[in-house]
């Protein structure tokens, strides 16, 4: 599924959260959204996932414009990991990770898709605890599981609104490394949200920048995420190292504002 | 190696951890059905003339052979003759005055009870559900109050003014009026409840503020009112089961049992809300519909019967939250439940009302503040330090 954003824009009254926004995400494709707090990332997935409306541009599954598509539909094209934590007191793991797949439980709930459950429960190592309640867990195994969930719901395209802030190093690179061996075995693509530059470089196909609202950097991480870019968007210096392990990203310094 | 075709590990399986969790949801509904029935039994016995159970249920029953007989030998006498010849009779109670005393008189208000019970509970359980707040249920979102306010009206002022336009008779005048003001009092909190920047404790608060604007409304229409209804409205507010007839009770079954069905069909989706907003929507779920059209079956439900019964608080809060404790959050069978837990409360509280004190009764509504204010209080000290919802 390609999806494709043609100068997406939301203002909330006379603020600007995102200015005429537009980029392209291929089947197989990790696109990082990266940009300083309050810089859009969230609006726009939630813009993409038809949680809130745009007030411009379009957004098109395949040439289809989302608002055009019947919400079960989308239920299965688009899987939305939201970055604060909304579960309840007397739910257990799996019993979360199942509303994943609610389009497709009628009443009763399969064998098959209780295998599914498993299935992705076992992709990020959180089989053992699915009878767990959601409350017995740490905030980073909360959030595997609601990529869990995501995962389940077996969408073609995935918004992760800062899916790994939650967790620790090891679990980050899991999490992302396990996302990006999905979105090629799948076909299917990610959108992430992400706020560590380095995960941004090392996992996505494309970064998309923004600031205030306005995209002002999109292609390969090492064209975008220079030391200049970085400079501009969030005030900070930085340099970039390369040894046998790849290029890294070492912010250092705050610049003061002018 | 167990022999489960996948190499999964064996610890826990979520095959099983659904099984398990299936058969002790059903065995729960299936032991609150029992407590509902044994309740039923034992309140009918017992009170100024105290039955035995063998009494109690040959009353019952008894009742029953003689209008299945009766209905058939009037409507089916060809029927009526075959059923005449099965040598199968029903013996009389040993009780003389059992049939009148449980068939006309404690049935209706154990029935009554019960539909009230189910009612309010479920309402609570989906209101809950739908907010994503464990604290609010009818009566604490100001529903009760509402509803009551919207019957003493239709007490005072009485079916002659509008009532006599419409030509209905009384009764579904109260429960009109109690339905309107409930679901007028829905219709606030669901606005409130979408204003930006609500968060869950403001919503219970605005919930208390409607409930109080609205008790404000009766205590004016008792000043205003004569002797003779203001008397009515007294037994009203304090909330009790003084309403009992058949012909509530006819009238309440399906007006409590459709709405129960039509909400249980939402269980999925009020699992799926459980998640949050954002990703309900996300899941397909069109979240403002289901939440106002929850709201609003739940409201009429629960104000048919507080049409009948006045005021009665926190069965609503009560029930649900038990059965949350102890079979979790799946709305399937969330809302059975707590229906029953709700009925078997009410049942047994009302039971204690009439016979604490007896000939005195209490009414019941008071004992629901003291058990309900106990619990509210208890579900605040657990809820320290840990979230809520």
């Amino acid at each position: 599924m390609e999806l494709v954003l043609e100068n997406v824009s939301k203002a909330y009254g006379a603020q600007v959260a995102l200015d005429a926004v537009s980029f392209a995400v291929h089947p197989s494709e990790i696109v990082a959204l990266v940009g300083p707090n309050g810089s859009g990332k969230s609006t726009l997935i939630k813009a993409i996932a038809t949680i809130h409306a745009t007030t411009g541009g379009t957004i098109a599954i395949d040439g289809r414009d989302v608002r055009s598509i019947e919400p079960i539909e989308l239920a299965m094209l688009l899987g939305y990991v939201p970055q604060g934590f909304s579960y309840t007191l007397y739910s257990t793991v799996f019993e979360t990770v199942l509303m994943g797949r609610r389009r497709y439980i009628r009443w009763s709930v399969s064998d098959e898709e209780l295998s599914r459950v498993q299935r992705s429960l076992d992709t990020l190592e959180m089989g053992q605890h699915a009878g767990k309640f959601m409350d017995e867990l740490s905030g980073g195994e909360r959030q595997k599981v609601f990529i869990a969930r995501a995962l389940a719901q077996e969408p073609a395209i995935y918004l992760f609104d800062e899916p790994t802030s939650a967790l620790d190093i090891r679990y980050q690179i899991e999490v992302m490394e396990t996302m990006r061996r999905i979105t090629r075995e799948q076909q299917t693509s990610m959108i992430v949200a992400v706020h560590d530059l380095n995960l941004a470089y090392r996992y996505a196909d494309v970064v998309v920048v923004l600031n205030r609202g306005k995209m002002v950097g999109c292609g390969k991480p090492c064209d975008v995420l220079t030391p200049d870019c970085i400079r501009s968007v969030y005030g900070v210096d930085s340099f970039a190292i390369e040894n046998e392990f790849g290029k890294f990203i070492v912010p250092f310094r705050a610049r003061l504002p002018p | 190696m167990t022999g489960t075709p996948q190499d999964a590990p064996a610890a826990v399986s979520v095959h099983s951890l659904y099984k398990s969790g299936s058969a002790r949801r059903l065995a729960l509904i299936a032991g609150l059905s029992l407590l509902v029935v044994v309740a039923a039994i034992f309140s009918a016995g017992i009170g100024t003339v105290s039955l035995s159970p063998e009494d109690t249920i040959l009353a019952v029953a008894h009742a029953c052979a003689v209008s299945i007989q009766n209905f058939l030998h009037t409507y089916l006498p060809v029927a009526g003759s075959w059923y005449d010849a099965i040598p199968f009779t029903v013996p009389a109670p040993s009780n003389p005055q059992a049939e009148l005393i449980v068939v006309g008189f404690r049935l209706p208000r154990i029935f009554l009870a019960i539909l009230t019970g189910i009612s309010l509970a479920v309402a609570g359980a989906v209101m809950q559900g739908l907010l994503r707040n464990p604290l609010v249920s009818p009566f604490t979102l100001g529903l009760s109050s509402a509803a009551s306010f919207g019957a003493a009206i239709a007490i005072v002022i009485g079916p002659a003014v509008l009532g006599g336009l419409l030509a209905i008779g009384s009764d579904s005048f109260v429960i009109i009026m109690a339905f309107v003001f409930g679901w007028l009092s829905m219709l606030l909190v669901y606005a409130i409840s979408r204003a930006r920047g609500v968060n869950q404790a403001t919503l219970v608060l605005s919930g208390v503020v409607i409930g109080y604007i609205f008790s404000a409304g009766i205590t004016a229409l008792q000043y205003i009112s004569s002797n003779e209804k203001l008397r009515d409205l007294m037994v009203w507010l304090m909330g009790g089961m003084w309403g009992a007839s058949w012909g509530a009770v006819l009238l309440l079954i399906p007006l409590t049992l459709i709405p129960v069905f039509l909400l249980e069909r939402m269980a999925w989706d009020l699992n799926a809300l459980s998640a949050g907003d954002d990703v309900a929507k996300n899941l397909g779920i069109n979240v403002n519909r289901l939440r106002l059209s929850g709201l609003m079956i739940a409201t009429f439900a629960a104000s048919c019967c507080l049409a009948f019964t006045g005021i009665i608080g926190f069965i609503g809060l009560m029930a649900p939250h038990i059965c949350r404790m102890i079979i979790g959050n799946d709305h399937r069978y969330l809302i059975p439940c707590a229906g029953l837990l709700g009925a078997a409360i009410l049942l047994v509280s009302d039971t204690a009302a009439r016979t604490i004190m007896s000939p005195v009764e209490i009414p019941v509504g008071v004992i629901m503040y003291v058990i309900g204010g106990l619990f509210f209080l208890f579900l605040i000290m657990r809820a320290r330090g840990r979230g809520l919802y």
